[in-house]
């Protein structure tokens, strides 16, 4: 196979376990593109892209805009701070008129879940999910499931730990759902307040004892704490947080094995996991975000692929 | 592949009139023992042009390329025992010129490049010379491993009379008047089971696939 089932990422789970095997399988040769002396290759000259974010984000808006680069394509920003959206132009009025510039494809976050999948169906550009609030964020799942398969060989069969905010994490979703279309065994922990109802209907199992939930797996996925995304208390303070869900250096040490430690960013360094954690041997933080750059140039390419003009 | 695809559009409709006829003969261009010949000599020429090939580094083509290039090298080695010859393998995927133009989706194959090429002498390996856009994507590519002093080409199969570009091989095997529709195929001892060169017409699939993209549009 060699075309992806879709033609927008919207979310991982409107993909198959082939798709997956293909944007894998293209990163891999966008990785040994990247680490050359001239980083850039031509396939997408004649494409278009806008990003728009109508929330904030460094790291995935710089990924994607190396990403974009990298395949030559013409790249256009816009961030919603600065724009008419302030003036109460609509959704689709907004794109609309980006689209009327002559743009191919369109990379948006936004805060409202499903805000990527209404797009889709009103305008005619393909669209790439960045983000859309608690619901997914694919191309963060696709990275982390890469790192995981170069760090340990392969994701099918290894047991993978969510921990933190379940329930406003798109991350954690997206997550889940890749893993277990890879085969995976899915574990999430976090206080009872910031887990789901009905997420074992996913088909992961929960734990709320940090050290217990350590012990079982291979990779531990350590969320950020969004206090944006919180209106009300769900745990006391953060402290508190710290004290049941942190990971520091003398759990790592006194697990049985060692596991690997990822962490999607922003770190809040000391709170979720502390900095001799966060900068040990066992974190591969940092390539997570060099795979980032390499699976969204799979996911843009095999995408524009299916453009037809 | 892509060559022949290429080819074909222009004379679709020559092809469809003369199906029935040219369908399922395929014809030997080069037997094992002619190849084995061939080889030898392209082998030689490159020692005679590189003595020792010393600022010398050998790239081929990918995915067809390589096999060709592997024997090359075996060759350099076992006939005039140069050893340690520099050797990449190149994809151009990346840089070809039809990306969504071609029927089939493109499908990448592995870059090997462990050296910079800068002001070394480069020589090209791929099997069958057709349009030579191939040939084009790859001089583009290879910009990305630095400035090499020269490149030069050396193919097995020269389909002449069908270039569209400027771009001439400086070893070749054998020429090969071939008509556009009809597909040039080589086939390797170590991958296919034998050493043969074949002249096949256009397969049924690819012009079903041809007929049905001029349809949709």
């Amino acid at each position: 196979m060699s075309e992806l089932s879709v033609n927008h990422l919207l979310g991982i789970k409107y993909l198959n376990k082939e798709d997956i095997d293909l944007i894998f399988k293209t990163a891999d040769h966008f990785k040994e593109v990247i680490n050359r002396p001239i980083k850039k290759v031509p396939s997408l000259r004649d494409i278009t892209i806008a990003n728009l974010f109508f929330e904030n984000s460094t790291r995935t808006r710089l990924s994607f805009e190396l990403a974009e680069k990298r395949l030559s394509a013409d790249v256009i920003n816009f961030s919603a701070a600065s724009s008419s959206v302030k003036k109460g132009e609509t959704l689709i009025d907004t794109v609309n008129n980006i689209l009327a510039m002559k743009v191919d494809m369109v990379v948006m976050r936004h805060p409202n879940p499903g805000a990527g999948i209404f797009l889709s169906k009103h305008v005619n550009a393909s669209i790439i999910n960045a983000g859309d609030g608690t619901h997914e964020h694919p191309t963060q799942a696709l990275l982390d499931s890469y790192s995981i398969r170069e760090k340990l060989g392969e994701v099918a069969g290894k047991k993978i730990l969510i921990v933190g905010d379940i329930m406003h994490s798109r991350v954690a979703l997206s997550n889940i759902f890749a893993l277990k279309l890879q085969g995976a065994e899915v574990k999430v922990c976090g206080p009872k307040t910031l887990i789901p109802k009905h997420i074992e209907s996913l088909g992961v199992t929960v734990e709320t004892n940090l050290v217990k939930a350590l012990e079982w797996c291979d990779v531990a996925n350590m969320l950020r704490v969004q206090n944006e995304r919180m209106e009300i208390s769900y745990f006391p303070t953060t402290r508190e947080y710290t004290q049941q869900f942190g990971l520091n250096k003398e759990i790592l040490d006194s697990l049985k094995k060692q596991i690997v430690v990822m962490h999607p960013g922003p770190i809040n360094r000391g709170v979720e996991i502390t900095s001799d954690v966060a900068d040990s041997k066992q974190a591969i933080i940092l390539d997570q975000v060099q795979n980032g750059v390499a699976v969204r140039m799979a996911v843009i390419y095999l995408l524009a692929s299916k453009i037809n003009r | 592949m892509l060559n022949t695809l290429s080819g074909i559009k222009k004379n679709l409709t020559f092809v469809f009139t003369t199906l029935a006829v040219s369908n399922m003969s395929q014809k030997v261009l080069l037997n094992s023992k002619e190849i084995n010949i061939i080889l030898r000599r392209l082998a030689c020429q490159l020692v005679e042009n590189h003595p020792n090939f010393e600022n010398t580094v050998i790239i081929g083509i990918q995915p067809r390329g390589v096999f060709l290039a592997d024997r090359i090298i075996q060759l350099l080695e076992e006939e005039y025992n140069i050893t340690n010859v520099e050797y990449g393998q190149l994809d151009i995927t990346f840089y070809r010129d039809d990306f969504r133009r071609s029927i089939k989706p493109l499908e990448a194959n592995k870059t090997k490049i462990d050296f910079i090429v800068e002001d070394k002498q480069v020589i090209f390996i791929d099997d069958v010379l057709f349009t030579g856009r191939s040939i084009r994507s790859a001089l583009t590519a290879i910009q990305s491993f630095g400035r090499p002093k020269e490149i030069e080409l050396l193919t097995l199969i020269d389909r002449r009379f069908s270039r569209h570009l400027p771009i001439q091989p400086d070893y070749n095997g054998r020429q090969v008047d071939a008509i556009n529709d009809e597909q040039v195929k080589v086939n390797w001892k170590e991958v296919h089971g034998e050493d043969t060169v074949y002249l096949l017409p256009t397969s049924n699939t690819e012009i079903e696939a041809i007929q049905k993209k001029k349809n949709s549009k």
